[in-house]
């Protein structure tokens, strides 16, 4: 194709006009792809201008206070973020402590222990289950996992730690099904084959040869993981796990449907709660008066600068596995 | 004592096979309970109404086809919108950028927006387009669709350019083709398998995606079509779930379980496909 170009060009024209011509083509393509480039940095960075705009009344009436204040009160036009924030930040942390040990546990079954014929059909099912959208977890949550925790597990669990000291106030009656507790275990589930597929990658970034090199020596499974494959790919990991936490927290359908949306703050988990998003799911479209949509849009800015810091920082962890990793094969 | 020490690191490797193979057991035996549930409760009621009557407002007995198609006209405009500018984005990131500096701003944002939660997505198409237009709309909508497909895009039109061996780039070069030449006809047709797996993946993302839409489109209870129906509010599938199982009514939680089989089916089926083409990359 480029030998035909070229040889109707020198046929028509001489041959300097044929690569002036070529010269002017290569501008333009180089300009239409570096535009598109920089559209994507103009969309982030309108992003955070309309965020900005948008929260600006309420930004400049509670100032600073609009971050550790509890109250959130439509009528009187009151708000504050603490109770969605502790929310945000308590299901996702506790979504974690769940989820990421037992899916750097499939990682590692896949990895090392997995039989060859399972590890391909597993892996892709795990992928697979990473793309179901969050929505098909909210409504689990909400029709089959709500009232089964809730009339099965829930009590149990109450009158269990009702005498220990610290667990009878995190773990307090009655059970709703709904709760801050139960939205972090629909989220575990949620980002488990997230966090699974991201470490499995990672693992299979550590050279052949180092894993193969300390089996010689006699290491065990074990040894290998711990002082060969997780050293190697640390980066990497806490990148992966960084990434399904900014999943984790940004999370809003899943969350909505089982947390209760309350705007207060309980020592017990198992108590109605509410995040970020599912403050500004629930409310934004009904939200009437002059603060109520700045005072969610700032919402929006708060979650987005959390994300911001967690995601950057996984950013940063994966690009430099990759450099440790690629090591100038480009 | 080598006899012991021997013995405690068999014990310790063999808990943690243990540990990790029923974290493999638990995982994976939760997620299939959830897929099982789904397609039982999905499957219960399914019939061909859905596809042939719309969502009512209240009550029972309506079907999902204005929310299909609402749906199926957003996802079509975004990919459509969304795709040529990714994939110039991710031409520009492997065959120009490389390593420069204002490729690795380019690389940090887009990877940021990637994962991003597609509340905020919403959030800023809401409050640039809405209030300018006076209402939701099937518009607002698609481009909230449109911003959440570049960044999945440019991600794999990237990693795809960059698995092209340089030296076909080279041999190119070598018969005098200029730079432009050289990508449109070589690269991007070596990794074509690559990109197209791209926008497969960027549908399936989207086909899902409810958050974004809940103040862009909103949903509606009617049928709109054409391109008067994109200036107003617009159902789609996932709307039309987070609608139904909210409401008191047994019949319309029956239809949002037939929506989510539904959206499930589809998203499995284009990952897989996406997968197929991907297994065909250079």
């Amino acid at each position: 194709m480029v030998d035909a170009a070229l040889s109707e060009n020198l046929a028509a024209t001489s041959r300097g006009a044929a690569l002036r011509r070529f010269g002017r083509s290569d501008l333009r393509f180089r300009f239409f792809t570096g535009s598109a480039a920089l559209l994507v940095v103009v969309i982030f960075a309108g992003l955070i201008a309309t965020l900005v705009v948008g929260a600006w009344p309420a930004i400049k009436a509670f100032g600073f206070d609009f971050l550790v204040t509890s109250s959130w009160n439509p009528v009187t036009e009151r708000f504050g973020a603490f109770p969605a924030i502790y929310g945000t930040v308590v299901s996702s942390a506790i979504a974690m402590l769940i989820a990421l040990p037992i899916g750097i546990g499939i990682a590692i079954f896949l990895t090392e222990l997995c039989p060859r014929s399972l590890k391909r059909p597993i892996g892709i099912a795990i992928e697979l289950l990473a793309g179901i959208p969050s929505i098909v977890y909210g409504i689990w949550g909400l029709f089959v996992f709500v009232p089964y925790f809730q009339q099965t597990i829930q009590p149990r669990i109450i009158d269990a730690f009702a005498n220990v000291p610290i667990l009878s106030t995190l773990f307090a009656g009655p059970p709703f099904g709904v709760g801050i507790f139960t939205a972090s275990l629909i989220l575990s589930i949620m980002i488990l084959p997230f966090i699974s597929a991201v470490t499995r990658d990672v693992f299979e970034t550590v050279p052949h040869t180092l894993k193969e090199a300390a089996y010689a020596i006699g290491c065990t499974t074990w040894e290998v993981m711990w002082n060969v494959v997780l050293p190697y790919s640390r980066s990497g990991v806490v990148g992966g796990a960084m990434l399904a936490l900014g999943r984790a927290l940004g999370e809003t359908m899943a969350v909505t449907f089982v947390i209760g949306n309350a705007h207060h703050i309980n020592s017990s988990l198992f108590s109605a709660g509410t995040t970020i998003s599912a403050t500004i799911a629930s409310e934004f479209t009904e939200a009437l008066g002059t603060l109520y949509i700045p005072a969610l849009i700032e919402l929006g800015l708060v979650l987005f600068g959390i994300t911001f810091i967690v995601l950057a920082i996984a950013q940063l962890m994966l690009y430099r596995l990759n450099r440790l990793a690629g090591g100038g094969s480009k | 004592m080598n006899r012991v020490l021997y013995a405690r690191r068999r014990i310790t490797n063999n808990v943690f096979l243990i540990l990790s193979l029923m974290a493999a057991a638990i995982g994976l035996g939760w997620l299939t309970l959830i897929l099982s549930t789904l397609v039982t409760n999905g499957a219960v009621g399914f019939s061909f109404r859905i596809f042939t009557e719309i969502t009512k407002s209240s009550g029972s007995n309506g079907g999902l086809a204005n929310a299909i198609g609402g749906s199926l006209i957003m996802t079509s405009i975004a990919v459509v919108v969304g795709t040529p500018i990714g994939i110039m984005d991710g031409t520009y990131l492997a065959e120009y950028g490389r390593d420069r500096l204002s490729a690795f701003l380019v690389r940090f944002v887009n990877d940021i927006l990637l994962s991003a939660p597609s509340i905020l997505i919403g959030l800023f198409v809401y409050e640039v387009l809405v209030p300018r237009m006076g209402h939701f709309s099937g518009i607002a909508g698609a481009a909230a669709l449109a911003v959440i497909v570049i960044p999945v895009v440019v991600r794999t039109t990237e990693n795809m350019l960059l698995l092209v061996p340089n030296t076909l780039r080279e041999a190119a070069a070598a018969l005098g083709s200029p730079r432009s030449h050289i990508i449109r006809s070589v690269t991007w047709r070596a990794a074509r398998a690559g990109i197209v797996t791209g926008a497969l993946l960027a549908i399936a993302r989207i086909s899902g995606e409810t958050a974004p839409l809940l103040f862009t489109a909103f949903g509606n209870n009617g049928w709109v079509s054409g391109l008067t129906g994109l200036n107003s509010p617009m159902a789609s599938l996932p709307l039309v779930i987070y609608n139904d199982a909210l409401s008191p009514s047994d019949d319309l939680h029956q239809l949002a379980w037939e929506g989510a089989l539904l959206i499930t089916l589809a998203v499995l089926t284009l990952s897989i496909v996406a997968r197929f083409f991907e297994s065909r990359r250079y």
